[in-house]
């Protein structure tokens, strides 16, 4: 089984049936169950999650991108800084980055209060971090591949050549 | 009345309202051919209520965003009149570059390319330019619904080979057998619509040697040349001595999912091009400027739009062909375009289409629309989305079982 393409379904749409997915492989179900397993194991896939579209559900939802800056000293490397910035369950994506900044973070909460105590208590605070520059996301139109509008209507007729 | 409105007319009612038998003496050509069955399907369908559709020949995909936001920008900057009568010098190259670098088929933009609107009107010119009344054009059997009714209008005869033995492939002997050493001209379609069939090389290259020994001219429509899975499309202009005797048609319509632009382009000699250009030039002038500008920009920078869709339909096509063994329905593996082609229980394809329609809420096309080689089969587009095909295949399923 080409175990590319089974994570191309998988990115596609991880709630597919082991069922279904073989038969698009045209693979047994067990070779295809082995695979993800395996792919799990490696960590290769780190994890499966909805994609919400906040804007649609009756409740606060507050994301924030942020731009960090930090100096690095003999004894901390990137990754350490990364490490303990990582812990923090408000921290959903941690991206180190070229260009004006260093770390690019997405930090989500319930509110804007929570979001801004949480970066100005124990983000701007670590010693190694010298500058953070807050954006708060106002509306979403594009997430991990998936559109939040209304999408194309299907306008085929219904039988043609 | 404005001119639109007194042309605007596609239903049989005359212009000014007048009915078939009013004052015009409908020729005998349109009169000898009939509407097609695909209609009386289409208005079946658009009867029924909570209907998924497996009878649509187009993807259902849109243009990539590329192509489509080049067509907006050409608007932009104003151009919006007629072209050469061969389509843009530009979109010409790029076709030059595209069809070598695919299927190593070398033309020359200025000479051996015309752009055209659609592949359907590649084919009328072609027909008309080629075929002189009581000349024969030989079609394999099931094939697309507009081959035959584009013979009569050019004048000729269809001389049918059946090929529902041979997986819907053309040999030899059956063309030998339906006396298409005697036609004038071979006109298929493989990517085949509909049964999904394609031309591995060997198999071609016993065609073009029958073409080449009974001295047929070949128009081979390769639409679905892009929508091949698990084997390469070889085009029979590729094959030695064909290149002379073949007009090659494509167009954007399948791969790059442009059916409603209608752009496609014919490919050939000099001297056939010519003449094919000879018609288009004085019967509709150019090919559509918009979609040109979309064309150009979707083959420089959209490859991978169109991997990816083929991908997806390679899916489904497993996703289909699997489900349809499960369910006990004979169907060949189909390689090629969207289509499977699956045997229908009892045989009669129109009833069981027409049942499988009122009962189950699916439609499909019975493959007899196709010509008599595809009695008992049906037209089965994969061109929807996995979820409605899940939907579709379950609710086939208890129909089968009830
Ligand atoms: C085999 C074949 N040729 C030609 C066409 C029409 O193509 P176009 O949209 O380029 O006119 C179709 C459309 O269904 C087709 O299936």
């Amino acid at each position: 089984m080409n175990e590319r393409e089974l994570l191309d379904l998988l990115l596609a749409d991880a709630r597919r049936s082991t069922e279904d997915l073989a038969r698009m492989l045209d693979a047994d179900e067990a070779a295809v169950d082995d695979a993800i397993e395996r792919l799990e194991e490696d960590g290769v896939v780190g994890g499966y999650q909805a994609v919400v579209d906040w804007g649609e559900v009756d409740e606060e939802r507050v994301v924030a991108l942020v731009e960090l800056n930090v100096t690095l000293d003999r004894e901390t490397s990137y990754a350490d800084i990364a490490e303990r910035l990582a812990r923090f369950p408000e921290v959903q994506t941690l991206q180190l980055v070229s260009g004006d900044y260093d770390f690019d973070m997405r930090v989500e909460g319930d509110s804007m209060r929570e979001v801004s105590r949480f970066i100005s208590d124990k983000v701007a605070p670590v010693p190694e971090i010298t500058q953070t520059v807050t954006h708060y996301v106002m509306d979403t139109y594009k997430d991990r591949g998936v559109n939040f509008g209304d999408g194309d209507d299907d306008d085929r007729l219904s039988v043609s050549p | 009345m404005s001119e639109q409105d007194r042309s605007g007319d596609v239903d049989g009612t005359g212009p000014g309202g007048q009915s078939e038998d009013g004052a015009f003496g409908i020729s005998q050509r349109v009169q000898e051919t009939p509407p097609s069955g695909i209609r009386r399907f289409f208005e079946l369908a658009e009867e029924a209520e909570d209907v998924i559709s497996l009878g649509v020949g187009e993807p259902d995909f849109s243009a990539p965003w590329a192509a489509r936001d080049a067509a907006i920008h050409s608007l932009e900057q104003g151009q919006t009149a007629y072209t050469a009568n061969r389509g843009k010098r530009e979109l010409r190259a790029e076709i030059a570059r595209h069809v070598d670098a695919e299927y190593d088929l070398q033309y020359d933009p200025d000479e051996e390319i015309l752009v055209t609107t659609g592949v359907s009107e590649g084919i009328d010119v072609a027909l008309r330019a080629v075929v002189d009344p009581g000349d024969t054009v030989a079609v394999p059997d099931p094939t697309y619904v507009s081959y035959a009714p584009g013979v009569t209008f050019a004048g000729g005869e269809i001389c049918q080979i059946p090929t529902t033995e041979d997986e819907f492939r053309l040999t030899p002997e059956a063309m030998a057998e339906a006396g298409a050493d005697e036609a004038d001209v071979l006109l298929y379609c493989y990517p085949n619509n509909p049964t999904g069939a394609i031309m591995p090389r060997e198999e071609l290259a016993a065609v073009a040697e029958f073409c080449r020994e009974h001295d047929l001219v070949v128009l081979a429509d390769e639409i679905y040349a892009d929508l091949t899975y698990g084997q390469e499309h070889v085009s029979i202009a590729t094959l030695p001595g064909m290149r002379e005797r073949t007009i090659v048609f494509n167009g954007f319509s399948k791969a790059y999912a442009m059916t409603g632009l209608r752009l496609g382009y014919a490919m050939g000699p000099p001297e056939v091009i010519e003449a094919c250009n000879r018609i288009h030039q004085y019967t509709m002038l150019s090919a559509p400027t918009t979609p040109q500008h979309a064309a150009i920009e979707a083959l420089r920078s959209c490859d991978d739009e169109v991997d990816e869709m083929v991908e997806e339909y390679d899916r489904r096509r497993r996703f289909v062909l699997s489900r349809f063994e499960e369910l006990g329905m004979d169907c060949f593996e189909a390689k090629g375009a969207f289509y499977v082609f699956p045997e229908v229980p009892g045989g009669d394809a129109e009833a069981f289409a027409e049942e499988l329609l009122t009962e189950a809420g699916v439609a499909a096309v019975p493959g007899d629309v196709f010509g008599d080689g595809g009695a008992g089969h049906l037209r089965v587009s994969y061109a929807t989305g996995l979820e409605d095909l899940k939907e579709a295949m379950d609710r086939i399923e208890a129909y089968l079982e009830s």
